[in-house]
């Protein structure tokens, strides 16, 4: 057993608003210089959608992530080794900026300069490229909020597996629906950004498991860019080198959440260490899709156990990080409660950030002229839920909807529990069913209920003490760094020599 | 104006002198530039700007000048094997044919680039003027090449008995112009676009070349980077050091 620490992430999607307030928290810090403008290392996407960059879920034409071949091995959908050779002049899978979007400004000067006339002047859109007038064709937010579109909701590839009916309801005018799916890095543990890059810019650092790139040793071959099956790696077109979210580690090593955790108004974001068995990573990221859920949850160790305990001991984990895995909530969320799910993981990069699915319930229909209710009971059957448990499958469960349905019916349960508690108008006959149905506990109800509904700033964010006397970058004050090329950098980033 | 051993200034500076300055300022700023400017070391894609025509341009153009430098490099290094492959007309032919082929594949390549810069807004946004001299320089020896290849055939044989022995009169630092100055104007020109390449490589996206990932094929599939040596650093007070 070889034991590392990470820092790893729950979202809790029923909670998202879609308010975009992490995007532009990220965007202030980190992504507002020359070559950045497009790249959003914090994205919210309108899910059914097409997202961002466009379809990047559709691997038949972006070829991201991992494949087995013949013989059962590992290897990169894009350029492994073999083929980056030929391939090293023109990646064969690389998004153009028209999959993401051209970075636009407004000629605001126009609206003081103009002439006095008959007509308001505007200010026309300039291309943030190129400085020429533009018409603006997309943008990061494109589909926002688009989910019946039959333009843009109709395309989603997750939509691929679902029989016609269930496409019929997802866009049917009464069952209509739409849920927000906020993305950022997923710090895997079987990264294909890292594995991809002939350089070796990028790595994951050992103590802690973020994905990040040596801006130093990139030399823009954008293997990366093509083989992260979530396009999170972006290419800078001023700098010639790639970047990616890093989690804000100068914030957390100070003790601070990363800015869109930090920023985030309907408080769905969890962050905090899990313990894994590095030694176990290829052996699950080779398994069956329908298996790997199962096969990572047990994967990350618990840190309670005085044996994970000691071999994390062995292997040079401090106190200090064990004790913050054993207050981890993504911990209860992933591993005790079983209710946070890796998005895609049939791309075999083991994300280590998890998705509490949305419950989405229908309330009502149209009868006529009246508005009816569509079920018996306030609380229904999970698969009564306006999005098929197909589609949130294909998103969340590796194409399980075992997995989704199991983590929507305990979320039930604990609505239900909470309502016996507050309203008290439950059977507690039922309520005793549905818990045993839920395969949950009482206690654990009202545990994931104060976790999900009261949890204040340090349950939410257990970060691990930064350990300044071991760290390099620790002596350095993070907003020198502002508009330089990154952090470790202070002179301001140019093109070439 | 002849010096006393016969040959012209102009001639001694351009042939004997200015390799040494280019070769020179080659190594002392491409070692310069990796140490302070790491950041800088960067092949400077564009593709991310525009896909397309990139395709059909860089393909060719790094495929075409791959095969046209091996050949110059073969010849330099081991100009007798060259001598004993041509000493049969068929393979001469076949050399040759070769070698022109990859030379104008170069040249389609290249002008592709320079038309894509040119035509494309967003990719010509990012060019630099060290990019707009590169290119003309490239422009200037891949023309001057084929020139010399078409008006003075079989290139691969004549190349082994005067250029590689001026050549290499240069690595024993005991230089011998007397083979060069004599040629044909446009091998002079090649010669001399040659030293010119050399000398502003260091200062040009050139670089890249000196960064190709040799080590991706061999190195371990992930990149895991400590801040410390992890089991050594936690080691409990009065255990033994692990050797």
């Amino acid at each position: 057993m070889d034991v590392r620490s990470q820092i790893s992430m729950v979202f809790h999607l029923d909670k998202c608003i879609g308010c975009h307030t992490c995007s532009i928290a990220c965007k202030n810090v980190w992504t507002d210089r020359k070559g950045t403008e497009y790249m959003w290392w914090n994205n919210v996407e309108t899910k059914p959608g097409t997202g961002f960059p466009t379809k990047w879920e559709d691997q038949r034409e972006y070829r991201g992530g991992w494949e087995l071949d013949e013989d059962g091995n590992l290897r990169l959908k894009s350029t492994s080794r073999a083929r980056i050779v030929p391939n090293i002049f023109h990646n064969p899978h690389m998004p153009s900026m028209d999959d993401y979007y051209e970075p636009w400004t407004y000629k605001y000067e126009d609206l003081f300069n103009a002439p006095e006339g008959d007509d308001q002047p505007t200010a026309i859109p300039i291309s943030k490229v190129t400085g020429n007038p533009m018409s603006i064709e997309a943008g990061p937010n494109w589909d926002d909020d688009l989910g019946g579109s039959p333009v843009y909701a109709a395309n989603d590839p997750n939509l691929e597996g679902l029989t016609p009916q269930e496409r019929e309801q997802l866009f049917a005018i009464e069952r209509l629906v739409f849920f927000y799916f906020p993305r950022i890095c997923n710090h895997c543990l079987n990264p294909s950004c890292v594995a991809s890059c002939p350089s070796g810019a990028l790595y994951k650092r050992g103590e802690d498991g973020i994905v990040l790139i040596d801006q130093k040793v990139c030399r823009a071959w954008r293997s990366c860019v093509a083989a992260c099956p979530y396009k999170k790696t972006y290419f800078n077109w001023q700098t010639g080198k790639s970047e990616k979210c890093i989690l804000c580690f100068p914030r957390l090593e100070t003790g601070q959440a990363p800015a869109c955790f930090h920023s985030c108004v309907g408080r769905i974001r969890y962050l905090g260490v899990m313990l894994y068995d590095a030694e176990r990573i290829e052996e699950v990221a080779k398994l069956p899709p329908e298996q790997m859920i199962e096969a990572q949850r047990d994967m990350l160790l618990d840190p309670n156990d005085p044996d994970v305990i000691r071999q994390a001991r062995a292997n040079g984990v401090h106190d200090s990080v064990i004790e913050a895995a054993q207050r981890s909530p993504v911990y209860q969320f992933v591993k005790l409660w079983k209710i946070a799910l890796p998005p895609h993981i049939e791309w075999r990069t083991l994300p280590m950030l998890f998705y509490v699915p949305p419950l989405l319930p229908v309330m009502s229909r149209r009868e006529g002229e009246t508005i009816a209710s569509t079920t018996d009971s306030f609380f229904h059957p999970v698969e009564q839920a306006r999005a098929p448990m197909s589609y949130l499958a294909s998103l969340l469960g590796g194409g399980n909807t075992g997995h989704v349905t199991y983590a929507l019916r305990k979320q039930m349960a604990v609505r239900l529990y909470r309502r016996s508690r507050t309203v008290g108008d439950v059977d507690e006959a039922v309520l005793a069913d549905v818990l045993r149905e839920a395969d949950t506990t009482e206690a654990e109800c009202e545990a994931i209920y104060r976790l999900t509904a009261l949890c204040t700033f340090d349950e939410r964010f257990v970060i691990p003490p930064a350990h300044r006397e071991e760290a390099i970058e620790m002596m350095k004050e993070p907003h020198e760094h502002r508009q330089s090329a990154g952090f470790g950098f202070l002179a301001g980033p140019r093109r070439g020599s | 104006m002849p010096g006393s051993d016969g040959f012209h200034h102009l001639d001694v500076i351009l042939y004997a002198v200015l390799p040494y300055i280019a070769m020179f300022v080659f190594f002392l700023m491409t070692i310069y530039r990796y140490r302070t400017q790491s950041f800088s070391y960067s092949s400077l894609s564009s593709q991310f700007l525009e896909n397309d025509k990139h395709f059909w341009s860089t393909v060719p153009f790094h495929y075409g000048i791959l095969f046209v430098l091996l050949g110059h490099v073969v010849a330099f290094l081991v100009p007798r094997a060259i001598l004993a492959w041509n000493g049969s007309p068929l393979r001469l032919m076949i050399l040759e044919v070769t070698a022109m082929a990859a030379g104008l594949l170069t040249l389609v390549g290249l002008v592709s680039l320079i038309v894509r810069r040119l035509v494309v807004p967003r990719v010509r946004r990012v060019t630099t003027p060290a990019d707009t001299l590169l290119y003309a320089l490239l422009l200037f020896q891949v023309v001057t090449g084929l020139t010399v290849a078409y008006h003075h055939t079989w290139g691969s044989s004549w190349f082994a008995t005067t250029l590689s022995p001026y050549l290499w009169s240069l690595v024993k630092l005991n230089p011998d112009i007397s083979y060069v100055v004599p040629m044909p104007l446009f091998v002079k020109l090649h010669i001399l676009g040659n030293w010119a390449l050399i000398l502003i490589f260091p200062f040009t996206r050139l670089v890249h070349v000196l960064v190709i990932p040799n080590a991706y094929l061999f190195r371990k599939t992930q990149v895991v980077r400590w801040n410390y040596p992890r089991r050594e650093i936690r080691r409990p007070p009065g255990t033994e050091r692990a050797s």
